[in-house]
């Protein structure tokens, strides 16, 4: 006889805001994850890229003899060993590996397929290029000038007739300017609204070239089988975009595409646009019938990555004497580089923090990206929006003390609310700016310090102390730019009780799959240790658009969560007819079902799947489901409710400046995020401190340097990431506005953290010295030089919309 | 062609030989000739601290180090700290404190703690960052990586927080 087991009940209990590790952490802690770099397969050779000594010049000749005869090199190619190749990026202007010119000094020329690194480097030592120069166009202000040399001039010759149909890719058909793209955006009459402003005020700001620095080296492995079909080991944060453009790239059917990703050693948005050395090393992995491992070297990373998107602004902005906004008019120019990526389409973003971060009645737009021979922009985590919140932040500052307004109030009382519908056509259906403002102002006792400093500022100590804030606005609950801003889920359960979590969402670090976790453990009522996430590889998961707009949490959060309802939902109804009670009146937690009135346990999962498993029916628990958020395109001239839920926050930066040397410390941050709903509380944190570090990188210590198109500081000594002792306090406080569509009300916050630092530092800067500073980074000569009346004149003449 | 020379050291307590190119780092032998690739290449110039091993109980970049100069010498990569109790700690705060998020740079990460932990037993969340200055982070902005380290330091212990 069975001994009946003892009644037991389970109390309730949630995951959800606990602080739960990383499930990649113990394998990442124990340098047991595989990394591309880490990755060998076998018969692999080796690739490496010959890339332009030259910033602009017509390549004359390319001889490859002698790299062809070197002993153990498998494949040597160049533009004319590629038949067919066909234009990459978002103008389709660049072709992986150049033909006639090369527009960069990071320009692909040719690429080696050897067995082994030594051998393929010493191969490109081999290959002599004889460059005939051409006139460098390195200023976006000088490019734009009728008459300027032309960086994409041609119609090819040799191209076919059908490339250079006027409707053909840049890359062939070529461009009568040096424009790559325009955006103009306008909503009211900014010059009524100038004609009824007390106050206007003029700036321009100029935003420099950072890098992302993923700790980990781009690369990639490609692999052709035996009937055709590419296999790549790729970091892309797009998979499955990337599945059809290599199709298109390649001219061979996207479904004979497989991509997996290994573990991703950092992404920020550089992985979101396919690279020349992603297409050449399946060229070559073609060529020499053998897998090809492509891996940079830190100073190829430097050099042939792309950048934060640099842009000189200019913005006029207006208000009354009782504190509202007129209007704005803002002129940008972009440095495109000498392809377009990515950077080029910043202004989407920037457009919505100048037209709708705070309530402007009237606003105009525009901006002109310009081709150069510099390096070209791509994207990079705030996609333009740091660079937008740098310019806004500083009006804010400059009109509230221009009316004698306390900059807080100023600020509340431009402030979005809950409800709004902007100009620009954004719903905020939860908004929690005005309690950012407020939280961050009050813990970090900002009127006070503000008002201190400002008496300090003609003080005989040399060390000046400073608060500024800044505040933005980012999307947080996707953002429909493709036709589908979805994300797919499988979701199935075995026999012993395990869930497996197929996800289209990619991890690059971030956290995704420990988070997705935890919405269906949360659901179904599993502890984290009875998921596993299968998340790497398009032949596995579903759809998804990809890692960017700061969605995966909201995207594939609700994709998880849905596919973890209808599992529930069949979980129940099989307890229900096993205990004769309605579905209703039972729930799933601690691992088992129970009568949700008591908690009192029915039956352990593991038992009822296998109960269900081998019964007449014969059923699996198994769920699919696909998740769209009810956002919507933005019309031709950018209207439109874009993201399905929108974050904000609000962040106070406190400095002291040594006028002495003009070196700025940071202190403390008070970071005041509207993130929705807390689900990770560890992993949050984590994005919030990291992205604030990153801001600090780019308010202080990090630039790029491009002098006439060369990169003079392709390495951590000269390019300076922020280390360990130089990072300030950061206090963060979670603004928890339970957004309506967002997974447990969670909104995203992946980009938002690294937003506002620079904005916010600069400000402090101006309220510890009076002294206002436009261009970044704030480095101690740049400080040193304004202090002492020596600052740059910077002036942007306003171009004409198209 | 490159000249070879066999080696004898110990690596992570076992004896062994190796053949190496005379121009190799360290690094590249670790990950290349003998396959352990927890030690990882960030920029090969010793600025990132990202391959960071220890060398007769020193804390050092191998891409900056020959692998010929690894002849009789002891040591000791991320791998070598799997047998290590006090590494387990340090390694379960990294977890637990969310230090950790690509990952790319936490194997020298943990490297370099193991061995500050090592000579400052007491470390507190100020010696800490300094202690791990020349290891580059891009991900975590250090703070839950110092917190990891200083939750085993025994200044931590007392409940410092950084």
């Amino acid at each position: 006889m069975n001994v009946r087991e003892k009644t037991r009940y389970i109390q309730p209990d949630t995951l959800i805001g606990k602080r739960i590790p990383k499930m990649d952490a113990p394998e990442k802690a124990s340098g047991k994850t595989r990394y591309i770099h880490d990755i060998d397969l076998p018969g692999q050779l080796y690739g490496k890229i010959l890339r332009s000594e030259r910033v602009h010049a017509r390549i004359v000749s390319i001889d490859t003899a002698a790299a062809r005869a070197l002993p153990g090199v498998h494949a040597v190619i160049t533009a004319a060993d590629i038949v067919d190749q066909r234009p990459i990026g978002v103008a389709k202007d660049h072709l992986p590996l150049k033909t006639d010119k090369v527009r960069s000094l990071r320009d692909e020329v040719a690429a080696v397929a050897a067995e082994s690194e030594q051998i393929a480097l010493e191969a490109l030592r081999l290959i002599k290029v004889e460059y005939e120069d051409l006139p460098i166009l390195t200023d976006p202000a000088e490019a734009i000038k009728p008459g300027a040399t032309l960086i994409h001039p041609e119609p090819r010759q040799h191209a076919s007739e059908e490339a250079l149909k006027p409707s053909g890719p840049i890359a062939f058909t070529g461009k009568p300017d040096n424009i790559a793209m325009r955006f103009d955006y306008c909503h009211g009459d900014v010059v009524q609204a100038e004609a009824e402003s007390d106050v206007v005020v003029e700036d321009t700001f100029k935003l420099h070239y950072v890098t992302h620095c993923c700790m980990g080296v781009s690369g990639m492995i490609a692999d052709f089988d035996s009937s055709g079909n590419l296999l790549m080991y790729s970091n892309t944060q797009v998979p499955f975009l990337h599945k059809r453009e290599f199709g298109e790239i390649l001219n061979m059917d996207p479904a004979r595409i497989r991509i997996i990703q290994p573990s991703i050693g950092g992404g920020f948005g550089s992985k979101l646009d396919i690279y020349p050395f992603e297409v050449i090393c399946v060229f070559l992995a073609r060529a020499a019938k053998r897998p090809v491992k492509l891996v940079f070297t830190r100073e190829e990373e430097f050099i042939s990555s792309p950048t934060r998107q640099p842009v000189l602004l200019t913005l006029r902005s207006g208000c009354k004497k009782d504190g509202s906004l007129t209007f704005r008019t803002v002129h940008t120019l972009h440095d495109n580089g000498a392809y377009t990526s990515w950077g080029a389409t910043t202004p989407f973003v920037m457009m919505q923090t100048f037209s709708s971060l705070y309530r402007v009645p009237n606003c105009d737009y525009h901006t002109t990206a310009v081709y150069t021979n510099n390096p070209y922009a791509g994207s990079f985590r705030g996609y333009g929006n740091l660079q937008a919140t740098f310019a806004v932040e500083a009006h804010m500052d400059k009109m509230a003390e221009a009316i004698g307004m306390d900059t807080i109030d100023f600020r509340l009382k431009n402030a979005q609310e809950q409800g709004e519908v902007t100009g620009q056509g954004m719903e905020f259906d939860s908004c929690g700016f005005k309690e950012c403002l407020t939280t961050a102002s009050d813990r970090s006792d900002f009127r006070r310090k503000f008002a201190e400093n400002v008496k300090n500022q003609n003080s005989p100590d040399p060390i000046k102390r400073g608060i500024g804030i800044a505040s933005m606005l980012h999307v947080g609950g996707g953002a429909k730019i493709y036709p589908s801003d979805g994300c797919g889920t499988i979701l199935k359960l075995d026999d012993f009780g395990q869930a497996t979590l197929i996800t289209g969402a990619s991890e690059i670090g971030q956290g995704s799959e420990t988070v997705l976790s935890q919405l269906v453990c949360e659901e179904l009522g599993l502890p984290m240790s009875a998921i596993t996430v299968i998340n790497n590889d398009t032949a596995i998961t579903p759809w998804d658009v990809g890692v960017h707009a700061s969605r995966t949490t909201f995207i594939a959060g609700n994709s998880a969560l849905g596919a973890a309802r209808l599992a529930k939902a069949k979980i129940l109804a099989a307890a229900a007819k096993k205990f004769d009670c309605p579905a209703e009146e039972l729930d799933l937690r601690g691992g088992c079902v129970i009568k949700a009135a008591n908690g009192e346990v029915l039956i352990d999962l593991p038992r009822l799947m296998r109960n269900l498993h081998f019964s007449d029916k014969a059923e699996l628990v198994m769920t699919t489901f696909y998740y769209e958020p009810p956002s919507s395109y933005q019309d031709k001239r950018y209207k439109g409710n874009v993201s399905a839920a929108y974050a904000w926050a609000s962040q106070v930066v406190e400095v002291e400046v040594d006028t002495e040397t003009g070196i700025v410390k940071m202190n403390k941050i008070t970071a005041a995020h509207d993130v929705g709903r807390v689900l990770n509380r560890l992993g949050i944190e984590g994005q919030i401190e990291g992205g604030v570090v990153m801001g600090q990188g780019y308010a202080l210590t990090e630039s790029l340097i491009i002098e006439n198109g060369v990169t003079r500081n392709p390495n951590f000594r000269d390019y300076k990431l922020v280390t360990a002792p130089e990072i300030p306090e950061i206090e963060i406080a979670f603004i928890e506005s339970m957004d309506g569509e967002g997974p447990q009300g969670a909104k995203g916050v992946g980009e938002a953290p690294a937003i506002c630092v620079a904005a916010a530092t600069a400000n402090a800067i101006y309220n510890a010295t009076g002294v206002r500073i436009y261009g970044l980074p704030f480095t101690p000569e740049r400080v040193y030089r304004a202090l002492h009346g020596k600052g740059e004149k910077l002036y942007l003449a306003p171009q004409k919309a198209a | 062609m490159s000249l070879t020379h066999d080696i004898e050291f110990t690596l992570n307590g076992v004896k062994r030989r190796a053949s190496v190119r005379l121009d190799m780092s360290a690094l590249d032998m670790l990950r290349e000739v003998i396959g352990l690739t927890g030690t990882k290449y960030g920029c090969g110039e010793g600025e990132c601290g990202a391959c960071t091993i220890l060398v007769d109980d020193m804390s050092l970049n191998s891409c900056l180090m020959f692998a010929v100069d690894c002849q009789g010498r002891n040591v000791v990569t991320i791998e070598g700290l799997a047998a290590d109790a006090k590494a387990d700690a340090l390694r379960a705060a990294f977890v637990e404190h969310g230090a950790v998020q690509c990952g790319y740079c936490t194997p020298g990460m943990v490297m370099q703690a193991s061995h500050l932990l090592a000579t400052h037993q007491d470390a507190d969340a100020e010696s800490i960052k300094r202690g791990i200055e020349g290891n580059l982070c891009r991900c975590t902005g250090y703070t839950k990586i110092v917190e990891a380290i200083a939750s085993v330091s025994q200044a931590g212990k007392g409940g410092a927080r950084p």
